[in-house]
């Protein structure tokens, strides 16, 4: 009796309403008011920069290396980096709902966003940055959006290919409940679609902001025809300084870039993770809730009522504008003769159109550059190809067994991971000046030293998955492992390694893809007035790009496109295929 | 189309038949409102019409593969029908097409009739895993359906209140799913159907996802709502394999076949409500649907005369009832009516000649397999001999090329999914029996269901181990000579018995043998599975014959290499 009433007492009981949880929620009222005030204030701040006229000595070429300016730089960056992911988002939500939802847009769309995720992004720049300098042709939005553009470039395919991927996978029964409880299309986007696909949607948005610094950085000041943009930024600050031999400067961004890289884990991905745990598919609840202080806090003010009671109206509101949309597979599609006729006909419009593109660009490459030179850019697409190969296999090596261990002792692991998050999502070509002068001074031949600069940013992805691949050997695989004593090489060869081969296959498709885009600027470096380059296709790319040479970008592009696609149809295809059937824990 | 007419003429008849029970019944009073309750007599009006309802879809190979085919049903006001069918009779596919989630390749659906171009707008949809969205309470659950259709907030509000509390709901308004049990989900389902006042609720399996107690227990519930004085769905149509469940809950039991999907018989269940379980007559019913079942019963037997005394003589129906001391055990007599469309009688005419002609090709020599109509009891029809020589000779006039490895070809000759050890277990269950037991006690000892009972059975019958005769399942000497010999011996038994029984493993040990390399890619077998089955179905034959052939030590297979490879026993 007494057991029972005291332990009544001590479960705080939801909206008992005692002193200290008022005293709890109005502190936390506070500090939520704080925050979301702040946001407002830091737009209202960066926000005239952005759209500032170009002086009259036109778009600066450079930026100042002032310190004190590495936080407004550090804001900028930032503010640039969740413009660019909001168009992701847009782009993401339409294109795969296109891909996903018309059968013939699909048979398009599908194939091209596969080959999109395999262009490299920093090839796209040049050709870009004078379309956008045309559209906003009186003031710095012109550089900013083509920044802004690159960016996006480098988050939106796989966003939008998970997103496509989520629409695919819906359980079909929540389909078929969505259709018979006869959901307007607006609602099913926003009660099925958007929420099914959070999970996997959020995890490819943290990827893509991690990968997207190294594109801000490159994109922040850029060559191209000839001249020299430059924008506030982070990465232009580290560009500058590097130029400027200012190695104590590129030090201090790269302190300002881990911090940023933090806050925004503490303050966005945290509470969203935690919040989107509510939107798994699994019924059951999970071993081990997510936690984050900022989505408690967030929670326990009374703000998010507020806000959800006073946009409850808005939202009935866009529910009935969202009618005319219709409703969610109202009609049957229609079958037979007419539809296969369609189908033909599209089939063939597309294939003519296809064959005209590629007769076009062959004719294109003939007349401006000729075939001869096309035969030495492969050549030098395979020296890149070779170093990608290498960089890939000695990363393997060397990260395969350390992410292993790591990955099968927990605590290790819990500690270790989200340092590996920032480290893989750390921009690499922060640290370039430091490694440019190393090679100087040591004579090491940047065709080799290349390797190194393209493995340390993409390393990580091998690691980490690593290492979540081992977090996840079910208790009774490991324990089976030390009861029949299996240890040393046994062990690796018959348990560790065949459970962490699928993580290390989607961790090595990211990594060498990944360095396929850093050979673009690791081939050719430069730290004051020394430049080093390469031989690869990554340095002939960013050669033609700050000549401003149309065809050969686009021969460049396309031959490394190539090269990516047809690896990973050929090498990461069938290793993958291979994990899925032999090698799957479940 | 001959066929079509009868099929509704028989069901017209098959609801005369129906209405003259509900006033039968009316009039030996059954206890007071009980009778009107059941079969509501207001006049038979028709909500859902099927009409030779076909579906089909194309594999990958580009092969047109039939789902159901030409089903005719009515769905009238006032009842609770289930339908009733083993895996792979297309059961969910049928409700699919009745609910207007997936559009029949031939054949329309109408709901109030109005020909259905998309979702039916009358159809309550409950489903077999609950299709619950985990991100929103249980009361936005509920109200989804109302949000639809454009309710106002409030008014959602309240009417969704009314229905979490009418399911017993009550307190639980503002849980995630996620943190219900299962029947508790399942009730969210329910109301969330039932907000919508449908006029038909439809139930896709709803209990099977539960366990035995949680299942029961919500089906009284739903029973409960039924028999409610004001109650706002006007019918049910309930999808199960679970035959109590079926007589427990339904005034009426379509019965689908397999292979593809047709309508067997329509079985009315007139015993009043609320339903002893161990009552006689229940009894009797579970074991007759269990032998409708199965197929081979007396009701195929009784079908032909069935069609003509329901056809010609459905006034007198009701009569019988009161002439019928026995109660339920006879069909003909106490008002039960089927309605056989493209069914055991039907198949002789539908199925094209070169199709028994090339299925029997595959079995020459094995008189057991080749009873077209029926593949489940080839052991038990021996006796019936006659029937399988006139195909035999039949088709020893075609032209059989030797040289060639028989590959089995008609549908009939799938082998059942099951496992030696099933098997095993199965005839240790049935020996605890002295001689012949129900299916329907079997199932109810092992808590099987139909989909977990009958592929065993169907695999022991079609390897000669068991009979199965109108519902009542025996062992066979061979059966027991199997059963209790040792491992070794029983491995080479299984052998002999597949390699007569199981037309695929045989193809597979022919081949081997025909191969010079001993060697036989599985993708060939696959690829001939595939072009005449769907790949669900291509895959589950594979898998049971690389089971039953590396049991029985007669080939092996490497999953890596893809290759068949004969044993050493048996090379």
């Amino acid at each position: 009796m007494t057991s029972m009433f005291t332990s009544a007492v001590s479960r705080p009981g939801p909206g008992g309403g005692n002193q200290p949880r008022l005293r709890v929620r109005i502190l936390s009222d506070l500090v939520v008011a704080a925050g979301v005030l702040a946001v407002f204030g830091f737009v209202a701040y960066l926000l005239p920069g952005v759209d500032a006229p170009i002086g009259p000595q036109g778009i600066p070429s450079h930026v100042t290396t002032d310190v004190w300016d590495l936080p407004y730089y550090a804001m900028r960056s930032v503010f640039r980096m969740f413009i660019a992911l909001f168009f992701s988002l847009a782009f993401t939500f339409l294109y795969g709902l296109a891909a996903a939802r018309s059968r013939l847009m699909g048979k398009v769309l599908v194939p091209l966003l596969d080959i999109l995720q395999s262009v490299p992004i920093l090839g796209f720049l040049s050709a870009t940055i004078t379309i956008w300098l045309v559209i906003f042709p009186h003031s710095m939005l012109g550089v900013e959006a083509a920044s802004i553009f690159a960016i996006f470039t480098s988050q939106a395919w796989n966003m939008a290919f998970s997103f496509y991927r989520s629409l695919l996978s819906e359980p079909k029964e929540l389909d078929e409940a969505a259709r018979s409880l006869r959901l307007t299309r607006w609602q099913r986007f926003w009660k099925l679609d958007v929420p099914s696909s959070m999970t996997p949607l959020l995890w490819n948005c943290m990827m893509s902001v991690g990968g997207g610094w190294f594109f801000l950085t490159a994109s922040e000041m850029i060559s191209v025809n000839n001249k020299t943009y430059a924008l506030p930024g982070l990465g232009s600050f580290v560009a500058q300084a590097s130029s400027n031999e200012e190695l104590g400067k590129v030090g201090l961004a790269i302190v300002t870039m881990v911090i940023v890289v933090l806050l925004i884990d503490f303050l966005l991905w945290k509470p969203l993770t935690a919040w989107a745990e509510k939107f798994r598919i699994t019924q059951s609840e999970s071993a081990e809730p997510k936690k984050s202080l900022v989505l408690t806090v967030i929670r326990q003010s009374h703000l998010d009522d507020l806000l959800g009671r006073a946009f409850s109206p808005l939202g009935e509101l866009l529910d009935r504008a969202g009618r005319v949309f219709g409703r969610t597979g109202a009609r049957w599609e229609s079958t037979g003769t007419r539809r296969k006729l369609g189908d033909w006909i599209f089939d063939i419009v597309l294939g003519i159109l296809l064959v005209l593109g590629l007769a076009e660009l062959v004719l294109s490459i003939k007349r401006s550059v000729g075939f001869a030179e096309m035969g030495q850019v492969f050549g030098l697409g395979g020296l890149t190809f070779l170093r990608v190969a290498l960089l890939t296999a000695v990363c393997s090596i060397v990260w395969v067994p350390i992410g292993a261990l790591i990955g099968m002792n927990p605590k290790v692991s819990r500690f270790m991971q989200p340092i590996v998050q920032v480290l893989a999502s750390f921009p690499a070509n922060f640290i370039f000046p430091f490694v440019t002068l190393w090679f100087v001074a040591w004579g090491i031949d940047i065709n080799w030293g290349s390797i190194l600069l393209m493995a340390l940013g993409t390393q990580w992805y091998i690691l980490f998955n690593v290492i979540a691949g081992a977090s996840a050997i079910p208790d009774d695989l490991r324990e089976m492992g030390s009861s029949f004593q299996l240890t040393g090489w046994l062990k690796w060869k018959r348990l560790i390694l065949p459970a962490v081969f699928g993580s290390w296959c989607t961790g090595g498709i990211t990594a060498a893809g990944g360095a396929w885009n850093a050979s673009i600027v690791a081939e050719i470096v430069s730290y004051g007035r020394t430049e080093l380059v390469g031989k690869g296709l990554g340095a002939y790319i960013t050669q033609v790009t700050e000549r401003g040479d149309g065809p050969r970008i686009i021969l460049g592009v396309a031959i490394m496109s190539f090269f990516v696609v047809v690896a990973n149809r050929v090498f990461w295809a069938p290793l993958q295929n291979l994990a899925n059937r032999r090698y799957s824990l479940n | 189309m001959t066929m079509a007419n009868e099929n509704s003429m028989n069901l017209s008849t098959a609801a005369a038949l129906k209405g003259q029970g509900a006033n039968q019944r009316k009039s030996q009073a059954y206890g007071p409102g009980q009778a009107s309750k059941n079969l509501g007599d207001k006049g038979l009006t028709p909500i859902i019409e099927a009409s030779h309802v076909s579906q089909s879809f194309t594999s990958d190979k580009g092969v047109e593969l039939d789902v159901l085919k030409d089903i005719s049903f009515t769905l009238y006001k006032g009842e609770i029908v289930a339908i009733l069918g083993r895996s792979g009779a297309g059961k969910s596919t049928f409700l699919r097409n009745l609910a207007g989630l997936a559009k029949p390749t031939e054949g329309s659906v109408s709901y109030l009739g109005k020909e259905l171009t998309g979702p039916n707008p009358g159809v309550g949809m409950v489903f077999q895993t609950f299709a619950l969205m985990p991100w929103l309470s249980v009361q936005d659950n509920v109200e989804l359906g109302l949000e639809a259709r454009g309710v106002p907030k409030k008014r959602r509000a309240r009417q969704a209140l009314e229905a979490i509390d009418s399911i017993g709901l009550d307190g639980f308004e503002s849980a995630y799913p996620k943190e219900l049990s299962g029947g508790m989900r399942q009730r969210v389902g329910i109301a969330r159907a039932l907000v919508l006042k449908p006029s038909a609720l439809f139930m896709d399996e709803p209990f099977s996802a539960l366990d035995v107690l949680t299942a029961e227990n919500l089906r009284q519930e739903v029973l409960k709502l039924w028999s409610k004085q004001e109650r706002d769905i006007e019918s049910v149509l309930i999808v199960t394999h679970n035959i109590e469940e079926a007589v427990q809950m339904a005034d009426r039991v379509v019965v689908l076949g397999s292979h593809p999907g047709h309508l067997i018989a329509q079985v009315l269940v007139d015993l009043p409500r609320p339903r002893d379980k161990h009552s006689a007559e229940f009894e009797a019913m579970v074991d007759k649907l269990y032998s409708t079942l199965t197929g081979h019963s007396q009701a195929q037997e009784h079908e032909l005369e069935m069609r003509e005394l329901a056809g010609a003589q459905a006034g007198a129906a009701g009569e019988r009832i009161q002439a019928d001391g026995a109660g339920l055990s006879s069909q003909a007599s106490n008002g039960l009516a089927q309605a056989p469309t493209g069914g055991a009688a039907g198949n002789g005419q539908t199925r094209q000649p070169g199709e028994v002609a090339s299925g029997a090709v595959g079995m020459s020599g094995q008189a057991g397999n080749i009873d077209a109509s029926n593949a489940i009891n080839n052991t038990a029809e021996t006796g019936n001999a006659g029937n399988f020589t006139t195909i035999n000779t039949a088709n020893t006039g075609d032209t059989v090329n030797p040289g060639n490895t028989e590959w089995p070809n008609s549908e009939e000759q799938l082998l059942p999914n099951a496992t030696p050890g099933g098997l095993a277990g199965l005839l240790d269950a049935i020996l605890q029996y002295q001689g012949a037991v129900d299916l329907a006690d079997l199932a109810s000892d092992l808590s099987f269901e139909v989909d977990d009972l009958f592929p065993l059975v169907d695999a022991g019958a079609l390897l000669g181990i068991l009979t199965v005769d109108d519902g009542r399942v025996q062992i066979t000497d061979t059966g027991k000579a199997w059963q209790q010999s040792d491992i070794l011996e029983a491995k080479q038994i299984f052998a002999r018995l597949a390699m007569d029984h199981a037309p695929l493993v045989r193809a597979i040990d022919q081949a081997l043998r025909r191969n010079d390399d001993g060697k036989l890619r599985g993708k060939l077998v696959r690829d001939r599975l595939r072009s005449r089955l769907t790949d669900d179905q291509a895959d589950q034959q594979f898998e049971t014959a690389v089971n039953w052939g590396r049991y029985g030590e007669l080939f092996d297979y490497d999953a890596d290499d893809d290759t068949f490879t004969l044993d050493e026993a048996n090379a």
